[in-house]
C-alpha cells in the first residue's frame, strides 16, 4: 500500500509526519533544527527520499539542509547566496530606494528531472540554482535585472520570492511569483523573464494594473494543464488559461477573497481550493470558523467544506505556503495553521482532522506520496 | 589551544558540545584568526558567526573577551593572552531578543 510522507516547517523546526495510504494514524518526527525558523521542506521528485530544507534564524542566518534517507538523517548543504555582481536597490516601504540584502531562503523547488538541481527563491526577491544537490548556488540574475526591479517593494512578510512552479511538459519554462511584485515566467531556464500580470487589479497601488507591484500571494497548477494557473493575491483569487499572459478574477461567491494558500486536486486539474482569510488586516477566519472552500469549476462557484475543522472560536492564519494536496487514488488535502495544528482531508476535502494540534505556528506544509 | 564557547543553536548545527577548541597557528592571534580555524574544522558554521561575503559579524550574536564585550572592538584586534592560552573561552554569545 503506498504511504504518505507530510514535510512541515515551523517557527521553531521542521517535523516529518508519516502514515500509510489510509491517512488516519499519524507518527510525528521532530523536532528537526530545533529552535530555528524552517521556511520550507520539500522532496526531490525524482529521489523522494532526498529531501531539503531552508532553516533561519534572525540569530545565524540561513543554512540548507539535506537529507537523502527521506528525512532520518540530515547534512548541512552550501548556504551562500551571493547576488550577482551589482546588487542594485529596490523601492522600500516608504517609497524610496533601499539597497538588495539577501535575508532567507522562503521557498525551494526541486527540478523535476535531476535530483541534484534546485531552486530556491529568497528574500530579498531572487532566484538561485545548485546543479551540485546543494553544495554551491549560483543566482538567476536575469529575474531581479529585469528592468521592472527597482519598482519591486515588499509585502508585509519581506519582499519575498515564494512561489515557483515548474511546467512539466517543458522545464525551461517556469512561472515564479513575488509579494510585491507579481508573477513572473521564464521561457529559457531561468536566462530571462516576463513580468506577467496583466489582468491584475490591486487597488492599493498607484496605478491598479501597473506592469509590477501587485502583492501575489500564491500560485498553483495542475500538472496536465500547464498553461493554466490558480492565484491567490492579496485580495482576489486569478486564473489564467495563456500562461500567464492573461489573468481573470474567479473569487465569485467567496465570502472574502483575501487568503494566502491556493492549491488543485491531484486528479481533477478544474477542482481548486482555498482557505478564505477575514481580511489583510485582520488574519484569520470569519466569524472564527475555520473553513477551506472548494470550486469545482476552476472558480466562481465555491463551497465550503467544514467537517471536522474548528467552527468556533478559531482564530489562526494559513500561511502562502502551508497547503498540500498529495496523489493517491482519492486526493487528500493538507494544510498547517499559525496555531500549529495540522488538518489533513483523506477525501478530497469532505472530511477533516488535526493530525497533530499543538506544533509551533505552520510556515509551510508539503506532501509526498511514496509507493 | 583557543577556547570557544558556542550559543546552543551553534553547537546544535555544528554537532559539538558547549565548548570547542581549535589550534591558531595565526600570530598575532585574532578574532578573525580563530573564526577561521573554527570554519575550516566545523564547515557548517560558515556564515553564522560572520557573514560570508563581508566577513562581518552578524548582528544578533556578540564576542566576550575576558568578561569584556569586544563585539565592537574589531575582528582583528589582538587577543589577550589569557584566550590564546586556553585559560579562558571566548564567549561567541546571541543576542538577548524574541520576547
Amino acid at each position: 500500500m503506498s504511504s504518505v510522507r507530510l514535510l512541515v516547517g515551523t517557527r521553531k523546526g521542521g517535523f516529518v509526519l508519516t502514515s500509510d495510504g489510509k491517512r488516519q494514524d499519524w507518527k510525528v518526527e521532530g523536532p528537526f533544527f530545533a529552535g530555528w525558523e524552517i521556511y520550507h521542506m520539500k522532496g526531490s521528485p525524482v529521489d523522494p527520499d532526498r529531501i531539503w530544507a531552508s532553516q533561519s534564524s534572525g540569530w545565524s542566518g540561513q543554512v540548507l539542509q539535506r537529507s537523502d534517507d527521506g528525512g532520518k538523517t540530515w547534512n548541512v548543504a552550501g548556504n551562500k547566496f551571493l547576488y550577482e555582481g551589482e546588487a542594485g536597490t529596490h523601492q522600500w516601504y516608504d517609497g524610496t530606494p533601499h539597497p538588495w540584502e539577501f535575508k532567507r531562503v522562503w521557498h525551494l523547488e526541486p527540478s523535476l528531472s535531476c535530483a541534484d538541481t534546485v531552486y530556491a527563491g529568497v528574500e530579498d526577491a531572487a532566484m538561485f540554482k545548485t546543479t551540485d544537490g546543494g553544495t554551491t548556488w549560483n543566482e538567476l540574475p536575469g529575474l531581479r535585472k529585469h528592468g521592472t526591479g527597482k519598482d519591486w517593494q515588499p509585502g508585509a512578510g519581506g519582499m519575498c520570492l515564494h512561489s515557483i512552479v515548474i511546467d512539466p511538459t517543458d522545464e525551461q519554462r517556469m512561472f515564479i511569483a513575488i509579494s510585491a511584485a507579481g508573477a513572473f515566467r521564464t521561457d529559457d531556464g531561468g536566462g530571462t523573464w516576463k513580468p506577467i500580470n496583466k489582468g491584475l487589479h490591486s487597488k492599493y497601488i498607484p496605478n491598479p494594473t501597473a506592469e509590477v507591484g501587485h502583492c501575489v500571494h500564491h500560485i498553483a497548477m495542475h500538472p496536465s494543464k500547464p498553461k493554466t494557473l490558480f492565484m491567490q493575491k492579496h485580495w482576489d483569487v486569478m486564473r489564467t488559461d495563456d500562461a500567464g499572459e492573461n489573468w481573470s478574477k474567479v473569487s465569485g461567491n467567496l465570502p472574502t477573497d483575501f487568503g494566502f494558500v491556493i492549491d488543485v486536486h491531484a486528479h481533477e486539474p478544474e477542482t481548486i481550493f482555498v482557505v478564505p482569510i477575514k481580511s489583510d488586516s485582520e488574519h484569520f477566519p470569519m466569524e472564527g470558523q475555520l473553513k477551506v472552500f472548494r470550486s469545482k469549476t476552476g472558480g466562481n462557484e465555491w463551497e465550503p467544506l467544514s467537517r471536522g475543522l474548528p467552527q468556533k472560536d478559531c482564530y489562526v492564519n494559513v500561511l502562502r505556503d502551508a497547503m498540500s494536496v498529495d496523489r493517491m487514488d482519492e486526493c487528500g488535502i493538507y494544510f498547517g495553521t499559525t496555531g500549529g495544528q495540522v488538518y489533513a482531508s483523506p477525501d478530497g476535502g469532505e472530511n477533516w482532522q488535526a493530525i497533530v494540534r499543538d506544533l509551533p505556528a505552520v510556515l509551510s506544509v508539503e506532501v509526498q506520496t511514496l509507493p | 589551544m583557543v577556547r570557544v564557547e558556542l550559543p546552543a543553536h551553534l553547537c546544535r548545527l555544528a554537532g559539538v558540545g558547549h565548548e570547542v577548541t581549535v589550534a591558531v597557528d595565526a600570530s598575532p592571534v585574532t578574532i578573525a584568526a580563530v573564526l577561521e580555524v573554527l570554519e575550516h574544522d566545523y564547515p557548517a558554521l560558515e556564515g553564522t558567526i560572520r557573514e560570508h561575503e563581508t566577513k562581518q559579524r552578524r548582528a544578533w550574536l556578540r564576542f566576550f573577551v575576558c568578561e569584556e564585550d569586544w563585539s565592537h572592538i574589531g575582528m582583528d584586534a589582538v587577543l589577550p593572552p589569557a584566550i590564546v592560552s586556553g585559560k579562558q573561552p571566548l564567549l561567541v554569545i546571541g543576542a538577548i531578543a524574541g520576547g
